[in-house]
């Protein structure tokens, strides 16, 4: 096992920036995500701690050494790539025995080590199969399984999921978070899906535009996202725009009083901190008119907005008697208002 | 559809094949397979049989060896002047064998720049009528088989595959050995039979560059037929040399059956900038192959105006002339009249017959094409010689006295021809998709409309591209031509053939320049076709 600790790096690709100065702490043992959308570089620094690119600036160390000058068939990482990239030359014993063949392990230790390997991932006796015969869920744990295989110090993961349909990638994750939790090996994981990274991460890095926008404990970057751009890649719809005016925050769905830190510009308020019962102080009630509902996993959410579009739709936790075009009244719960920064 | 190819090859292919069997097989009207075993057992057979074999294996070997760098160039690093470089690398391939051959007389002879070099050194350089010539002037020619179909494939294969053998704990050179030459394996085999086949019928090269000791099966059925007249030897040769041709191109075939894995999933681009020590290996990769495929032909378009009295162009006047001191029949210039009529009708036979089977063998489904397919291919499996050989002694007599017609020179050449335009066409017919087709169709074209409009739109860059490769292929075609060229009638690779065996420096002079006019006129060809068709078309 091994820490991961990312130092001031920044790289280029034709002139461009991909990554601004980047810091980065991962615990022996934890498991971190990187969200971000496509571009922001999440992938080139996953491809930096690996070792398959070199950073331009800064360093990266492994369980506290620097290994920017490491080859990456020196340092002690696995990777499970977005494509899988089996090798379809070798059979699945071939593939998992793989980094134990390159060690130096021999014959026998190497066929217990990848037996065991195909156990943790669920794939009991596919040691002769060949990849090209594997499902899309079967390769991806074989990926697994090859990069866990030499006991990495820590497992690298670029978007695992992205090849997988919905209902495959939430079984597969549940079952990878358990793994992971199983083994204490630490993780990085890169995607730019919130309930994935939410699924896979302790913690999690917001990563925009090659530098952290935000970076913390999974539920709190969730819930609170602290800027606009955050706010849009965990997932939060409720946002508009806001202003400071005498002390409290001004927005379309009315007057909130502001904590203090940086200039807010905008303000969320997270579907939940919405109800449906007329009951709150006046400031924060709103009367308003069902436009749409909308269904998630078995919830129904409904898009409401003022009457005569007097304020701009808010997403809320529907209730059963709701239909499209219903009057409903709503309260928000001010303190669970948060204000974004740009 | 079929009836036109097939037509054709009846006359053109199976009854000179037949005609070559029964001289072979038949003596003096009888069944005579005893003289068969006489030929193949006399040591002149077994020498011939053996340098043919070790030649081919040492030429394909070494081509595989020199060529891997650029493959590795090709199919992974992104470079300023990268298409240019792959662009260049093929004119080698599309020369005429006479032109390589002169071009490296010109190389290994004593006025040649290896001379030059081993006279800094004192040591007397002639390589001429050597079989280090042969296969040194082979690796030239085939360089670019190896490079541009191992390099395709190299691009395939997804790097994220190297990638993670190198996050296992492979250092470079073991993911290269383990990873990526293991899935080159299926790319390496193929395209080296295609250069061992190449090399086994080698003809022009071996008979310019050998002298008189040297010989493949090829050129032996060549002085026999013509030095010795001894047709029922050259005949049994000949069959030889179609078994073992036919075994190779069994072998290739299945090679190929197991291609395409580790093909790349995604879109993404499979190459990089260099970086490091990397970016040294690039330089010197691209200028050992500016000098192995560069040098030749400088040589030879030098030589071609180098005359006694210095540069001039003399040697060019003297193209249209029959002076003194020259062999020619007729002037050289007219040779290249010639080769442009003989060249354009059997590009056109070529493009009718070949089109013809390309259409009807996209209609036909399963197992009936696989046959069909392979009969129309078979040609490209028989040598040039092979062919030209049955011309020769086939089509002389009733009903089929071709000897004086002017259509057995451009029907030998499409024969040969004919492969590569189904080639080009078969593909591109299979590619045209059906919904265009029945789009037209559900808007009211009738099936004949429909070909018109979809089809015959989409298949003329192809039909023009096929056109071209057959054009040039023609042009430099030797091995059947030498058969039957009419003495007063030489295409340019004949001529240049003649006045290589003739002594004095015009000659030899006239052989360079013919050459060079050559070089620019299948050169020229060629560039035109890249610039219309796709560049992967019709490339092995």
């Amino acid at each position: 096992m091994a820490s991961v600790e990312v130092r001031a790096v920044s790289k280029r690709f034709d002139g461009a920036p991909v990554l601004r100065g980047v810091d980065l702490d991962v615990a022996d043992g934890s498991t971190l995500s990187l969200l971000g959308p496509s571009g922001s570089g999440k992938s080139t620094l996953l491809r930096i701690i690996a070792g398959l690119e070199t950073a331009d600036d800064g360093r990266v160390l492994l369980d506290g050494a620097d290994v920017s000058g490491v080859p990456v068939h020196r340092r002690d990482v696995g990777v499970v790539f977005q494509d899988q990239a089996l090798f379809p030359h070798l059979d699945v014993a071939g593939n998992v025995g793989f980094g134990l063949r390159m060690a130096g392990v021999e014959r026998g230790a190497r066929r217990a080590a990848v037996g065991e390997a195909l156990d943790l991932v669920g794939l009991p006796g596919f040691e002769g199969r060949d990849p090209a015969t594997l499902s899309g869920g079967e390769a991806q744990r074989v990926a697994l399984a090859r990069a866990l295989a030499p006991r990495p110090g820590v497992l690298l993961l670029d978007e695992p999921f992205a090849a997988l349909d919905q209902l495959l990638r939430e079984r597969l994750l549940l079952e990878l978070r358990s793994l992971f939790d199983d083994l204490a090996v630490t993780v990085v994981a890169v995607t730019h899906d919130p309930t994935e990274a939410g699924t896979l991460g302790d913690r999690i890095a917001v990563l925009v535009e090659g530098g952290i926008a935000q970076v913390g404990a999974t539920g709190e970057v969730l819930s609170r996202p602290t800027s606009v751009e955050v706010a849009g890649l965990v997932g939060q719809r409720n946002v508009v725009p806001a202003s400071v005016d005498d002390g409290m925050l001004v927005c379309a769905w009315g007057r909130f009083s502001v904590p203090a830190g940086a200039p807010p510009v905008a303000v969320l308020v997270p579907p939940d901190a919405v109800s449906s019962s007329p009951d709150g102080a006046d400031q924060h009630r709103l009367v308003g008119v069902v436009g749409g509902l909308v269904f998630r996993g078995g919830s129904a959410f409904a898009v409401v907005h003022g009457v005569d579009h007097a304020w701009p739709s808010l997403e809320v936790r529907a209730a059963a008697d709701w239909q499209v075009g219903s009057r409903v009244e709503l309260t928000i719960d001010a303190t669970r208002v948060t204000p974004l920064t740009s | 559809m079929l009836a036109v190819p097939a037509a054709f090859l009846a006359v053109f292919f199976a009854v000179p094949a037949a005609t070559l069997v029964l001289t072979g097989l038949r003596d003096g009207g009888r069944w005579d397979l005893g003289a068969v075993g006489d030929v193949l057992a006399s040591p002149g057979t077994r020498r011939v049989a053996w340098f043919t074999l070790w030649q081919a294996a040492v030429s394909t070997l070494v081509t595989v060896v020199v060529a891997l760098p650029s493959a590795w160039l090709l199919g992974r690093i992104r470079f300023a002047g990268r298409s240019l470089f792959s662009a260049l690398l093929v004119v080698p391939f599309v020369l005429p064998t006479v032109v390589v051959g002169t071009a490296f007389l010109a190389v290994l002879g004593r006025d040649g720049p290896l001379a030059d070099v081993g006279g800094l050194f004192g040591v007397e350089v002639d390589l001429r009528r050597t079989a280090t010539a042969v296969i040194v002037a082979h690796v030239f020619f085939n360089y670019a088989v190896i490079a541009r179909t191992v390099g395709a494939a190299w691009q395939a294969v997804d790097p994220s595959v190297e990638e993670a053998a190198r996050t296992l704990g492979a250092s470079r050179w073991a993911a290269l050995r383990t990873v990526t030459l293991p899935l080159l394996r299926p790319a390496v085999a193929g395209a080296s039979a295609i250069v061992f086949l190449f090399t086994f019928t080698s003809f022009g090269v071996v008979k310019i560059l050998g002298g008189p000791r040297i010989a493949t099966i090829e050129v032996e059925i060549h002085r026999l037929t013509t030095q010795l007249l001894d047709l029922q030897t050259a005949a049994v040769l000949s069959l030889l040399q179609l078994a073992a041709v036919l075994g190779a191109l069994a072998l290739y075939r299945r090679a190929g059956v197991r291609r395409g894995s580790g093909a790349l999933r995604s879109g993404q681009s499979t190459l990089h900038r260099p970086a490091g020590r990397e970016r040294i290996v690039v330089v010197a990769t691209v200028v050992s192959a500016a000098l192995l495929l560069g040098t030749p032909i400088l040589t030879l378009v030098w030589r071609s105006f180098a005359t006694a009295d210095g540069p001039g162009l003399a040697f060019y006047r003297a193209l249209s002339t029959v002076g003194r001191g020259s062999v020619a029949f007729v002037p050289p210039t007219e040779a290249i009249r010639n080769s442009l009529v003989f060249g354009s009708a059997a590009a056109a036979m070529a493009l009718l017959v070949g089109g013809s089977a390309a259409v009807g063998l996209h209609r036909l489904g399963g197992r009936v094409r696989g046959f069909v397919d392979s009969s129309v291919m078979l040609p490209l499996g028989v040598s040039a010689v092979t062919v030209g050989f049955g011309f020769l002694i086939a089509l002389d007599e009733p009903p089929l006295d071709l000897r004086t017609s002017p259509i057995l020179i451009p029907a030998a050449q499409a024969v040969i021809a004919i492969p590569f335009v189904v080639r080009t066409l078969l593909p591109a017919l299979d590619s045209v998709p059906g919904r265009l087709r029945e789009a037209a169709a559900s808007l009211g074209a009738s099936p004949l409309r429909v070909w018109w409009e979809v089809d015959a739109h989409l298949l003329r860059r192809p039909a023009l591209v096929a056109f071209g490769f057959a054009h040039a292929i023609s042009l430099g075609e030797f091995g059947a031509t030498v058969f039957i060229a009419r003495a007063d009638a030489p295409t340019v690779p004949v001529a240049i053939f003649r006045a290589l065996g003739q002594p004095g420096a015009l000659n030899v002079g006239q052989a360079m320049a013919l050459s060079t006019v050559l070089l620019t006129l299948t050169t020229a060809v060629m560039l035109v076709v890249d610039r219309i068709g796709d560049r992967r078309v019709g490339g092995f």
